[in-house]
Order: C-alpha cells, then sequence, then structure tokens
C-alpha cells in the first residue's frame, strides 16, 4: 500500500516536461507539412506550460499559472492568425510541402 | 495514487507526441496532439492548478485543435511526402535537440530543494481557498493593465486572421440583397 501514498518528485514532471520539449523540436525538423510544423510548435508551447505550473506547484506563486493563462490566450491568437497564414499560403502555392515553399529561401 | 495517475498520463503524453512525429497524415498528427494535451491537462489538476486544466481542455483540446482539425480538412490536406529533408537539420539540428535535451536534463537532476508532489496540495493550504479565488484576486487586481492588453492582443488576432483568409474581391453570395435592416 505504500505504493499507492507514494509522492512523485517534481524533477518527474520537469523531466517529461524537457522530453515533450524536445519531441516537439524535433518534430519541427523532421516533419514536411506546414500544419504539422505548426502543431509541433503548439507541442513546444505546452511543455513549457507544463514546467511553469511545476515551478508555481513548488514555490506556491499563483504568478506561474497566471503565466500559463496568458500563454494560453497569445498561442490561441497565434493558432489563428497562423492558419489563416497558411490558407493563404495554400491559395497561392496550391501545396503545403514546407519544401515547396521556399520562396524567402537563399 | 498520484504515481499511478503520473505514470498513466505521463505515458499516454509522451505516447501522443511519438505518435505526433511518426504519423505521416497531419489529421493523425492533430488527434494524437490531442491526446497529449487532455493528458497535460490531468497533469495540472494533479499539481493543483484546476483552473488551468479546465482552461487546458477548453481552449487547447477544445478550440485550438477544432481550428486545426478544421484547416486539415478544408485544406484537403493528404499524406505527406517523404523527402530527404534540409541537410542542415540532419547535420545541427539533430546533435542540437540531443545536446538540448542533455542541459535540460543535467539542470533538472541537479536542482536541489524539489519538493515531492503531493495530491491534494494546492497554491495554499488554507482550507477552502481554492485556485481559482487565488487566480481571479491577482489576475484582476495586480495583472489588470496585461490582461485587457491580451484581449485587445485577442481582437486584433481575430481581424487579421479574417484579413489574410479573405480573398481580394470575392463577394458573398447575396451581399448585396442581404442589406442591413
Amino acid at each position: 500500500m505504500s505504493f499507492l501514498q507514494q509522492d512523485v518528485p517534481l524533477s518527474w514532471y520537469l523531466l517529461l516536461s524537457a522530453i515533450l520539449f524536445s519531441l516537439g523540436v524535433v518534430g519541427f525538423l523532421i516533419k514536411r507539412n506546414l500544419i504539422t510544423v505548426f502543431m509541433s510548435i503548439e507541442l513546444m508551447l505546452n511543455a513549457v506550460n507544463l514546467s511553469f505550473v511545476t515551478f508555481a506547484y513548488q514555490w506556491h506563486e499563483v504568478r506561474g499559472q497566471i503565466f500559463v493563462f496568458f500563454v494560453m490566450m497569445v498561442a490561441a491568437a497565434e493558432a489563428a492568425v497562423g492558419l489563416a497564414i497558411i490558407i493563404a499560403v495554400f491559395r497561392v502555392r496550391s501545396t503545403l510541402a514546407v519544401d515547396r515553399i521556399d520562396l524567402m529561401k537563399l | 495514487m498520484h504515481l499511478i495517475l503520473f505514470f498513466l498520463f505521463a505515458g499516454f503524453c509522451l505516447a501522443g507526441a511519438i505518435n505526433l512525429l511518426v504519423q505521416t497524415h497531419p489529421i493523425n498528427s492533430a488527434l494524437s496532439l490531442i491526446v497529449v494535451m487532455t493528458s497535460l491537462a490531468v497533469l495540472y489538476l494533479l499539481l493543483g492548478a484546476e483552473f488551468l486544466a479546465i482552461a487546458q481542455i477548453i481552449v487547447y483540446s477544445g478550440a485550438v485543435m477544432v481550428l486545426f482539425v478544421f484547416v486539415v480538412m478544408l485544406l484537403n490536406a493528404g499524406r505527406e511526402e517523404r523527402t530527404l529533408g534540409s541537410l542542415a537539420a540532419s547535420r545541427v539540428g539533430f546533435p542540437a535537440v540531443v545536446a538540448l535535451f542533455a542541459v535540460l536534463a543535467t539542470i533538472i537532476l541537479h536542482i536541489h530543494g524539489l519538493n515531492a508532489a503531493h495530491l491534494g496540495d494546492g497554491l495554499s493550504n488554507a482550507p477552502g481557498q481554492s485556485n481559482l479565488v487565488l487566480l481571479s484576486q491577482v489576475l484582476f487586481h495586480e495583472l489588470l493593465l496585461p490582461f485587457e492588453v491580451t484581449s485587445v492582443l485577442i481582437l486584433i488576432a481575430i481581424l487579421g486572421a479574417v484579413a489574410l483568409a479573405h480573398v481580394e474581391g470575392s463577394k458573398l453570395p447575396n451581399s448585396e440583397t442581404a442589406a442591413p435592416k
């Protein structure tokens, strides 16, 4: 029964956050679809939010949670604008592959 | 109980994130991202952030991911084509990611004084003081100006999204007849 009562070290939450962030970076690098690249960015934002909540728990500080709230609002705005940009890009280029959207490439 | 819930939902998180990378169809990636976000909401609950858990489900798994799924279906995005990927990503990117994770993990494992998360502990141990009360007391007193500025940001984002997605010169059907009453 002691297993059921056991507490979780906060460093595990932080490690989970680091793993999710790294997976988001990997997705950003390997995905070849504009929408999936955008989803990887959302994954990174979520990973950072988890570490904010963990540190808010650690120091009993409510401002950490408020920061997560602001990140959520900005991420929602970012998703709306980003997806509108994706729609506009698709309308011009008729593709979502990032390799073909290379107008600004050197 | 806490340990079991943590392992269960951390496992869901990791499985969803890895599935996001493995899947080639954007709709599957979007659905696995919903799994990640909903499991994160449960982890927020375990850390005593009830308001953020509900906001996570409503804003992220609800609004943002519906937007993603809607755009995937609207653009009829098919299976992504496998390309070689960029040379810079494979040469510099992956070692950089490994180094980044190694640095993060080393720092995290060397932090001293981290408490253990106990189920049921919130931000304050005062009885009867909910997370929402604590949050709104700070948010609507000290941080009122940033809160209002963010609402302006959301408004600008809505206008920007409409302006970006709007096609120049296109007319809505019956736009002449639908005069304001």
